[in-house]
């Protein structure tokens, strides 16, 4: 019974990253989208925060919304997946339930 | 693909959570969360309300808004028990973070028929990981 | 992923502001694409405000109207835009504008306006219910 958890807004502007960390459970997983993408480039100031939060949840970013901001894969924090919007669909497909955090 | 507004939506219930992170007033998003709550209602689903970090300023007792020339629409959570939506779940640390406790809330009650009409709280003060919980055993979660 | 599901999809903000409109309608896209079907895309706070006619992006911009109403057109989408939120934000169609008093209207070709029952009706009867916004 996983949920998705979606994550729109920059973790420097919005509480939303740290929000939705604090209520996931073992095997949720974790989409960065929009602006979201900027809480997990590596070397940030959230990165490790990023990095534990993958000891119980799988990590994702919306590579259309990376690219758009300039971040290329190798820039990301280690073990975080780029999917597209058709990955995006899978990835609500396969979960239980979505959660938008806005 | 148009269906009745009232009656409920034929054998499927559903748990639905509203997630509450916003303070009420700054932006829109209370009071037009709290308008789906209520028409809501009427399908007779299995509703709870999440209320999170600044959300829990949308149910604190005393809002005066004259001063900014909005409606205090607070008193309506009063009315979500005759709504039959009884479980509104706040969080602990998000209460304890800015300096508050269940004491700075509305005491918002629901009528229990199973219990001769008793009156209960409908506020439920929970920590992070029962919140955590709650929101992994829904069915259709919706944050404005 | 074989089985094709419905999908519900929520939009909370206007178009150009934020981000919530185009992501909304490109992830619809791409469930269709997938094969799965949209049971209706809700529209409700700012996001009514995709759903007027009026709007003039510049020529070398998406016209994020004309994104959804094709999109609707093309596979038969049930746009919603939200009665209660459509009035605060003055989204009108005709009947509207003749119950209100209005000297005009301005509701885009594909969207129709209805009540928050909809979107209630969307997360019961979708198998996935999703919200962009803010």
């Amino acid at each position: 019974m996983a949920t998705l958890h979606t994550i729109n807004k920059s973790p420097f502007e919005r509480s939303t990253l740290v929000s939705c960390l604090n209520h996931t459970s073992e095997g949720d997983k974790i989409l960065l989208i929009e602006d979201g993408v900027i809480g997990v480039r590596k070397g940030s100031a959230f990165a490790e925060l990023v990095k534990s939060a993958q000891s119980n949840c799988a990590l994702y970013v919306l590579a259309p919304d990376m690219e758009a901001r300039g971040i290329a894969q190798g820039d990301l924090v280690d073990g975080v997946t780029p999917v597209d919007y058709s990955g995006f669909v899978d990835l609500v497909a396969e979960c239980d339930r979505t959660q938008s955090w806005l | 693909m148009a269906m009745d507004e009232a009656g409920g939506g034929g054998a499927t219930t559903k748990k639905f959570l509203y997630v509450n992170r916003k303070a009420p007033y700054g932006t829109i998003y209370a009071l037009e969360s709290l308008e789906v709550v209520l028409i809501g209602a009427a399908f007779e689903q299995d509703v709870s309300l999440a209320f999170i970090d600044d959300g829990v300023y949308q149910i604190i007792k005393g809002q005066k808004t004259d001063g900014i020339g909005a409606k205090n629409f607070s008193p309506t959570y009063n009315a979500l028990g005759d709504y039959e939506v009884t479980k509104l779940y706040v969080e602990a640390e998000s209460l304890a973070e800015r300096g508050l406790s269940v004491d700075d809330l509305m005491p918002i009650t629901f009528e229990d028929e199973d219990d001769d009409y008793a009156e209960k709280p409908s506020i439920q003060v929970v920590n992070r990981a029962e919140m955590a919980d709650i929101m992994s055993g829904q069915d259709v979660i919706l944050s404005f | 992923m074989e089985v094709e599901l419905k999908f519900g999809i929520v939009v909370n903000e206007g178009p150009y502001t934020h981000q919530a409109a185009d992501t909304a309608y490109l992830f619809t896209k791409a469930v269709l694409e997938k094969g799965h079907e949209v049971f209706r895309v809700f529209f409700y706070h700012d996001g009514v405000n995709n759903g007027t006619r009026l709007m003039v992006p510049p020529q070398d911009e998406r016209n994020i109207q004309k994104n959804w109403t094709e999109l609707a057109e093309a596979h038969n989408l049930d746009l919603v835009v939200c009665i209660a939120a459509a009035q605060r934000r003055g989204i009108l169609d005709e009947n509207e504008a003749t119950r209100q008093g209005k000297d005009a209207n301005n509701i885009a070709p594909g969207f129709r306006i209805s009540g928050l029952g909809q979107l209630i009706e969307a997360g019961i009867e979708a198998d996935r219910l999703i919200s962009f916004g803010d």
